[in-house]
């Protein structure tokens, strides 16, 4: 029977990697992360959680320990944020690399420069091709049951790529919520014990593991890696249907709301995903044909869910909240475009960054927007909210 | 899952790919030796990849993998916990490493494990500069010592490892030399005992960046602990133990002066080093005794 708990967005992934039973945890604190490494540090000290806690100094050698401690064969966890996750980069390829199938959070924050402690997804849209599933977060229910979601899905046979949970900072992390929490023995029958699946560190049955490998076969290794997410699409849709069978939830990878006669869409990930949908609601009831759709599992992307769901559909918006500096768009514009291939009018909107809210003004400025839009006007990303003299602030302004 | 196929006499494979006169060859078969098959290791790119192998081959018959240039000792951390976790309290928790990836830059991840307590041996070969990409100077390359990056000789001294792991309150920390092979091996023996981190920091000849005839391997690192440029010491309960005294030191050119990556320099910039170096010796020897 679940139970319902008021937690906040790190509170709800902290419940999901504890009742996972993750046995070795390694953690650096970052704002807006920091309640994680404090809160499970908390689990272990009182014997709540059965796991060694590791005080690393850094966040490369929190993901490198993590990455150590699974390859001997137990779950282990982290979590970062930021910076700290720019610092891992490197090991998220030596992770993604060797198939060992971390889970970890990853609160969303702006990567500086310059600095800020505030929500945007830059930090994990630049570990978009760092061979992580990447799932993201509309409200703290979904952190704590993509959580469980995420070790099925990352640790299954055709898969075993690890995942990032990614959940905006302050407005997820540090937002209290109802959640529902299923009892201990209900997650351990749906998430089960760790089961080293590819390579792992036996000393009784050794094996080397990630070895030097030649123009000869490293393409394959990247191929088998490519099929791990070709495989992760179909596994989303299992691991999620028996989690809706057990607790009464359903997850999509992209999941519409209104879309089916809309004439406009807005496109998007993580909390504001919420906003817009408020924002939808009220404009059907003044009987504008309007839709959401919200991308919950951006790696991989459900490029087929995501054409079916806008099929028909003549203005999409999609609203990024990392800026894709020298690019056509931002990454969900681009994998957005992509999908829909020449069949609706797209138009990339950006916003939100650095910890700048999303309202329901912006929200109906952005459908207001994409309304007036001419298809043959300016195509460039729509940069929303920004003050009206941009270049006037700060020092650039005496050098553009 | 191995599937041998040429027996070795020992755990690493006959014919391994180092250069002839490899120290590294001779310190890792040694270290392996007397750890024994009940062992993990864990090793950064360098010439110690050389025995995780290539594709599908691997030159060593125990478990193991290859991590990154600056986290083998978080690396080593990590799998001693998971080793833990799953009751393994008896396999041996290797990081092997050269002077590169544990002075430069591993020296914070180094630094985490030693302060945190994990019980793993860390073993640094140290080849005094990046060899395996071709003789970049590190900072454990010795000054006056011509690299790639220094080919004017390094104008700075080294630092000091073991001196690095007894400020943080580390309980077993060695030095070693391939030249004095039964007490390299008395040496991974006590540190695999230890409960806690353990350090041997091993002198590791390298013919092709130190530039003297492969066959002097040996000989040049006896010379270098005769001259006291490398000093045979151990860190122990609190204490500081010399284990080798020449009962007269060597003039330093001995050592010097039969390697090209020294040839550069001058009689007074020798017998600077040489105060140098007889100095740091005294101070060594003037520890021990308290």
């Amino acid at each position: 029977m679940a139970e319902y708990m008021m937690l906040d967005g790190n509170a709800a992934a902290v419940q999901g990697m504890a009742m996972s039973r993750v046995k070795v945890v390694a953690a650096y604190p970052i704002t807006p992360q920091s309640s994680i490494a404090e809160r499970l540090s908390d689990l272990v000290a009182s014997g709540e959680l059965q796991a060694t806690y590791m005080r690393v100094e850094s966040e490369h050698s929190a993901l490198s320990a993590t990455l150590g401690a699974q390859l001997a064969g137990v779950r282990a966890g982290t979590a970062t944020s930021s910076v700290g996750l720019a610092l891992m980069h490197e090991i998220c390829n030596a992770a993604s690399g060797m198939r060992v199938p971390i889970v970890m959070p990853v609160v969303n924050r702006a990567l500086a420069s310059p600095w800020s402690l505030w929500c945007d997804h830059q930090d994990s849209m630049a570990e978009r091709d760092s061979g992580w599933l990447q799932l993201y977060c509309q409200n703290v229910q979904e952190i704590y049951d993509l959580t469980l979601m995420a070790y099925r899905l990352a640790e299954h046979e055709r898969v075993l790529l690890p995942a990032m949970v990614c959940f905006d900072g302050f407005f997820l992390s540090h937002s209290m919520q109802k959640v529902a929490v299923p009892a201990q023995a209900e997650v351990d029958s749906f998430v089960g014990p760790y089961t080293p699946k590819n390579v792992w560190l036996d000393p009784t049955d050794p094996v080397f593991i990630n070895d030097l490998i030649t123009m000869e076969e490293f393409t394959e290794m990247k191929y088998q890696m490519k099929e791990g997410f070709a495989s992760a699409a179909d596994v989303f849709n299992e691991v999620s249907a028996e989690f809706a069978e057990r607790f009464g939830r359903r997850y999509c990878a992209a999941e519409g709301y209104m879309t089916e006669d809309a004439e406009a869409v807005i496109v998007s990930l993580g909390s504001m995903s919420g906003t817009v949908r408020h924002v939808v609601r009220e404009m059907r009831s003044r009987g504008e044909k309007v839709g959401a759709l919200k991308v919950t599992c951006f790696r991989p992307f459900p490029q087929k869910e995501v054409a079916r769901l806008l099929a028909g559909v003549g203005r999409v918006a999609v609203f990024d909240r990392s800026a894709g500096l020298g690019a056509a768009g931002g990454p969900l514009f681009l994998e957005v475009k992509d999908a829909l291939d020449g069949k609706a009018f797209v138009k990339n909107y950006i916003g939100g960054l650095g910890g700048r809210d999303v309202g329901a003004s912006t929200v109906e400025r952005v459908f207001a927007d994409l309304r007036a839009a001419r298809e043959e006007d300016d195509r460039a990303p729509v940069w929303c909210d920004v003050k009206e003299h941009p270049m006037q602030i700060r020092q650039v302004l005496r050098f553009v | 899952m191995y599937n041998e196929k040429t027996l070795a006499k020992g755990l690493v494979s006959h014919g391994v790919n180092t250069c002839a006169g490899c120290g590294l060859e001779i310190v890792f078969r040694n270290v392996l030796a007397v750890l024994g098959e009940d062992t993990v290791v864990v090793a950064p790119p360098g010439c110690v990849a050389l025995f995780s192998g290539l594709d599908d081959v691997t030159n060593m018959k125990i478990a193991g993998y290859q991590c990154n240039l600056e986290n083998t000792a978080a690396s080593a951390a990590g799998i001693r916990a998971g080793l833990d976790a799953l009751g393994n309290t008896h396999t041996t928790v290797l990081a092997f490493a050269g002077d590169g990836a544990t002075v430069d830059i591993g020296i914070q991840s180094l630094s985490g494990m030693i302060e945190r307590g994990d019980r793993v041996l860390y073993v640094c070969y140290d080849n005094e500069a990046y060899m395996n990409t071709g003789i970049q100077g590190s900072s454990s390359t010795p000054q006056g010592a011509s690299t790639t990056t220094t080919p004017a000789g390094k104008s700075t001294a080294r630092k000091d490892l073991i001196q690095i792991a007894i400020a943080h309150g580390i309980p077993y920390a060695a030095s070693a030399s391939v030249a004095y092979l039964p007490d390299l091996q008395k040496k991974v023996k006590k540190a695999s005992r230890v409960q806690g981190p353990s350090l041997i920091h091993v002198h590791t000849p390298c013919p092709t960046g130190w530039l003297f005839p492969p066959a002097k391997s040996i000989e040049l690192c006896r010379n270098a602990v005769l001259t006291a440029a490398w000093v045979l010491y151990e860190w122990e309960n609190e204490k500081i133990a010399i284990n080798y005294t020449p009962e007269r030191l060597l003039p330093l050119e001995d050592y010097l002066l039969a390697q090209g990556r020294f040839k550069g320099l001058t009689q007074e910039e020798i017998a600077e080093m040489q105060q140098m170096i007889v100095g740091k010796y005294r101070r060594l020897l003037a520890a021990a005794e308290m």
